[in-house]
């Protein structure tokens, strides 16, 4: 690969800057106790769920931000931060897709998204985009005939105030880190998923989900319940660019799974990465848990993350119930400035758990990517079983990768399994690619894609399509 | 708060025993007292380490922090005890009972010419400023409390040097008896190696006691191979179990030498390895082998670190531990690759082995890489015996209780295969064998060894 070719298609930049739009109905920066009672208010939430958040509020102005990670970044002034703003009214947005940056439609193209859905994602008015409603009723529909709930979780504080007050705040409780403390005060957004005993969702949840709620917030709650032997498969996040205005995101994701249950969490994020000097990227700091407290019970997570200047990011599972499983997918690729500090951990504690984590990297450019994850063996947890695969491949020589897995194993019969390698593309696969006619590009990406399929399988069919796509979109800069 | 003035109160401890110790020695080189003052101070800064430190935590030093050690002068041992405990093997032997050099136990005779091994208060008798250039060079006050503390109190040690392409035909013994003594006393011992070009030497850290022994080693090793130096290094662990042990020791590797490390830990009530190899030259190769076995309340953590900071180095690492009844091993291997250190290669591999339900394993094998042109790969396993050799040996007529002892001998013979000094590899081996527990029919064990020999 031709070194200066290599650096300008580096230096490529990203094609979606930011939109700057001053809304009217926007609190000053600050955080206070009456920004949060004002949040509540406007959500119009009952006593006790302001009381809950001023609990968080209180524990976080305890804590401290977390230093632990592989990151730089410069701290974070959250007096300077605007905890509310209300969503755009229709007329600020473009009226048609003919408003949008084509660049950013070209970037549709590239990633085969349905004609249909890109005037959502874009942030086309609501009502320009024909069709849309009336899809959604008919989903709305189906779900309601099946049983299942899936709401905004401000509708669900409201009209199912029981369900909340059971579950919300048990998988991650709101003194459990800094970012999760500040989000339990803060949340404004987010969805809610009860599945009833014994229905399996007829749908995925996710096509509902991007059509509909394309403007994700910044910290963003998500709270998704399984009854006894029920299934959902529920997609966060989309592969094409998100435009956002607000560089810190601080979302929570709560699973809780019962008897025989099954969850399966897909997400692809792609938000801004920042400049070529990493300036202005989106800091995305998740917590994402799963409670497996039913025996037999599944977890699953898949993710795909391309994009976020900062990324912080530990999907895990609790693995309570006898024979529950837990599994993570992961692939994390970075470029030009990006850093992502991302992992799983998996605690067993039931007899008989079983986890199961395979985490691809891939970093390009000047980025530093780690895995960090724990597998925890408690002493109860006999005949516990664990894999894991962490393969990390660098594109470049400024890049960094590294690993940091833990493993804290109590138990004489638990069996653990732990791989790790870091390599680069082989000069000779890419010989043996190209002497068969295959252009160097092609070959990269056959590559990189291979090295990707144990996770990609694991996404929802047309999602599987998309992310490959987006990891050469992604890498497009990186190896020409 | 009351943390903040236990944590306090336990530094001072040491703080004034120092005081004590410096006010009842004579002048010192200004260096030395310097650098007595900044670790001193260092320690004071930093106090003990607890659990919140990455670096500490799986291990508590509390048992160190709280104890209340003495300072010996007294090089007393039993001969007769000593000479059971001795390595029966021919070499040059430094012994030291608890930290106090002991030139009766002591052998130096017939060293070849170039050849330098000496106690380091004898090497700072004749020549202070020898020491002092290459002395703290690796291990400065600021790489933990310990070798700041060590740095505070630094009396004895050995110091070995090997002029260029000299070779040392038998192993250099460094023998660290543990006495019992009526109040628990601590030791600093400070070893510093410097192999010239192309020499060659193998070196052996003995640790090893009266078994109701209940002191507080605190050593920090430096160790530097030039060019093209071969050193081999045995760390035998064997000090009695109500014995603490906190170590650092740091290699540097110039190009094309080769390092390699046999960390053995049977012994110790709690043990905590550093083991550091800067590979500063193209070509240098660090080998870090290592066997830990945990019984009872046996607490051993082990930390690597191979820093590859030149292209075309190679590092290789193999650990292996058993742990049985209460014990709890730690094993946190590091590959650090830095930026421009190309064609490198790395490998870890560590593997567990637990035999009982309260004993546990804190394994944390990691990889920092900057370069893209390396092959580096770590693996780690925790786990129980495959049961399908335990089936193959029974179908040989060997009862399962006997197949499990000789796969676990097995397990661990897979480090002890690259040990190529028989004395050392039949002694852990023999070791490992008498530790196992009693359920895997020991005597039958060894019949069966004997009539899987003679086949």
């Amino acid at each position: 690969m031709a070194t200066q070719e290599m650096e300008q298609l580096v230096r490529r930049e990203y094609k979606e800057g930011f939109v700057t739009d001053i809304e009217s109905d926007t609190v000053p920066p600050g955080l206070d106790e009456s920004v949060i009672a004002f949040i509540s208010n406007k959500k119009g939430e009952p006593e006790w769920m302001l009381e809950w958040r001023l609990k968080a509020y209180h524990q976080w102005l305890k804590m401290t931000p977390p230093s632990w990670a592989h990151l730089d970044y410069p701290s974070i002034d959250y007096q300077a931060i605007s905890y509310y703003s209300a969503p755009k009214r229709p007329e600020d947005r473009p009226q048609s897709l003919d408003e949008v940056d084509p660049k950013l439609l070209e970037t549709y193209e590239k990633l085969g998204i349905p004609l249909h859905e890109r005037a959502a994602l874009a942030g086309v008015a609501v009502d320009a985009v024909f069709d849309s409603v009336s899809v959604t009723t008919t989903f709305k529909e189906k779900l309601h005939e099946a049983g299942v709930i899936f709401c905004s979780i401000s509708e669900a504080i409201r009209d199912y105030p029981e369900l909340i007050k059971q579950y919300l705040g048990t998988v991650v409780p709101v003194a459990d880190n800094y970012f999760a403390a500040l989000n339990s005060a803060v949340f404004t957004d987010g969805s809610f998923v009860f599945v009833p005993k014994g229905v399996t969702c007829p749908m995925e949840l996710s096509t509902y989900f991007r059509i509909n709620a394309a403007n994700t917030g910044q910290f963003e709650r998500t709270l998704i319940i399984c009854e006894e032997g029920a299934q959902v498969s529920y997609l966060e996040g989309c592969t094409a660019p998100m435009r956002d205005e607000n560089q810190l995101h601080a979302a929570v994701v709560e699973l809780v799974a019962l008897d025989d249950a099954y969850i399966k969490y897909s997400t692809v994020q792609n938000w801004y990465p920042g400049d070529e000097d990493g300036k202005g990227g989106i800091y995305n700091f998740v917590t994402k848990r799963g409670d497996c407290r039913g025996d037999r019970s599944r977890i699953s997570w898949t993710q795909v993350e391309t994009g976020s200047a900062i990324t912080w990011k530990y999907p895990s599972c609790v693995l309570r119930g006898k024979d529950s499983i837990g599994e993570f997918y992961s692939v994390a690729v970075t470029n030009g400035r990006q850093q992502a500090d991302t992992g799983t951990k998996m605690i067993h504690i039931g007899e008989g758990t079983r986890s199961y984590i395979v985490s691809k990297g891939i970093s390009a450019g000047r980025s530093n990517q780690s895995y960090r994850g724990l597998v925890k063996i408690g002493p109860r947890a006999k005949g516990a079983r664990n894999f894991t695969q962490c393969d990390s491949l660098l594109i470049g020589d400024q890049c960094g990768a590294h690993t940091f897995p833990y493993q804290e194993i109590g138990n004489s019969t638990a069996t653990i399994e732990h791989e790790a390698t870091t390599s680069k593309i082989g000069e000779d696969q890419l010989f043996y690619c190209q002497s068969r006619g295959i252009s160097e590009e092609d070959a990269v990406s056959m590559i990189v894609n291979g090295f990707c399929k144990d996770v990609f399988q694991e996404l929802p069919m047309e999602f599987a399509v998309e992310a490959e796509a987006l990891l050469n979109v992604t890498l497009e800069g990186a190896v020409g | 708060m009351r943390d903040v003035e236990q944590q306090s109160s336990e530094v001072t401890v040491f703080l004034d025993r120092l005081a004590e110790r410096n006010a009842s020695r004579g002048t010192e080189p200004t260096w030395i007292a310097a650098r007595r003052q900044a670790g001193a101070a260092r320690f004071e800064a930093l106090g003990f380490p607890t659990r919140r430190d990455e670096a500490w935590k799986y291990t508590d030093v509390r048992a160190i922090a709280r104890g209340n050690f003495a300072l010996t002068d007294s090089a007393a041992f039993s001969p007769a005890s000593a000479a059971a405990l001795t390595l029966p093997i021919e070499a040059y032997r430094l012994t030291f009972v608890d930290g106090v050099f002991a030139p009766a136990l002591s052998d130096l005779g017939n060293l070849p010419s170039g050849v330098a091994v000496l106690p380091l208060s004898q090497a700072l008798a004749e020549n202070h400023e020898a020491v002092g250039g290459p002395l703290g060079r690796l291990t400065g006050v600021e790489f933990s409390p310990f070798s700041a503390l060590n740095t505070a109190f630094m009396e004895e040690g050995a110091v070995v040097r090997l002029a260029p392409g000299s070779i040392v035909e038998k192993p250099i013994v460094l023998q660290f008896l543990s006495r019992a003594n009526d109040t628990p006393v601590m030791s600093h011992p400070r070893i510093l190696i410097e192999a010239g070009g192309r020499s060659q030497a193998t070196l052996i850290e003995h640790h090893v006691g009266e078994s109701e022994a209940a002191n507080f080693t605190n050593l920090v090793a430096e160790l530097m191979l030039d060019r093209g130096a071969i050193l081999t290094h045995y760390k035998l662990q064997e000090a009695p179990l109500g014995d603490l042990h906190v170590a650092s020791i740091h290699v540097e590797q110039n190009r094309d030498s080769r390092y390699t490390s046999f960390n053995l830990n049977l012994g110790g009530g709690l043990v905590r390895n550093d083991l550091i190899s800067e590979l500063n030259g193209q070509g240098a190769e660090a080998n870090f082998y290592g066997l830990f076995y945990g019984q009872g309340r046996q607490h051993i953590d082990n930390h690597t670190l191979a820093n590859h900071n030149a292209p075309l180095t190679f590092s290789n690492e193999n650990y292996k531990g058993i742990l049985d009844d209460r014990a709890r091993g730690v094993f946190n291997g590091k590959v650090v690759v830095k930026r421009d250190s190309q064609k490198i290669e790395g490998f870890q591999s560590n593997a567990n082995l637990l035999l009982s339900d309260r004993a546990e394993i804190d394994a944390k094998p990691e990889l920092e890489i900057y370069a893209d042109d390396v092959k580096c790969s770590h693996g780690t396993t925790t786990g129980q015996l495959d049961e399908e050799a335990v089936f193959v040996l029974r179908t040989r007529g060997i009862d399962e209780q006997t197949a499990r002892g000789l796969l676990t001998l097995a397990f661990a013979g897979e480090v002890m295969e690259q040990v190529s000094l028989d004395a050392i590899a039949e002694r852990v081996e023999l070791a490992v064998a008498g530790k196992l527990p009693e359920r895997f029919n020991l005597a039958g064990l060894v019949e069966a060894a004997m009539a899987l020999h003679d086949e």
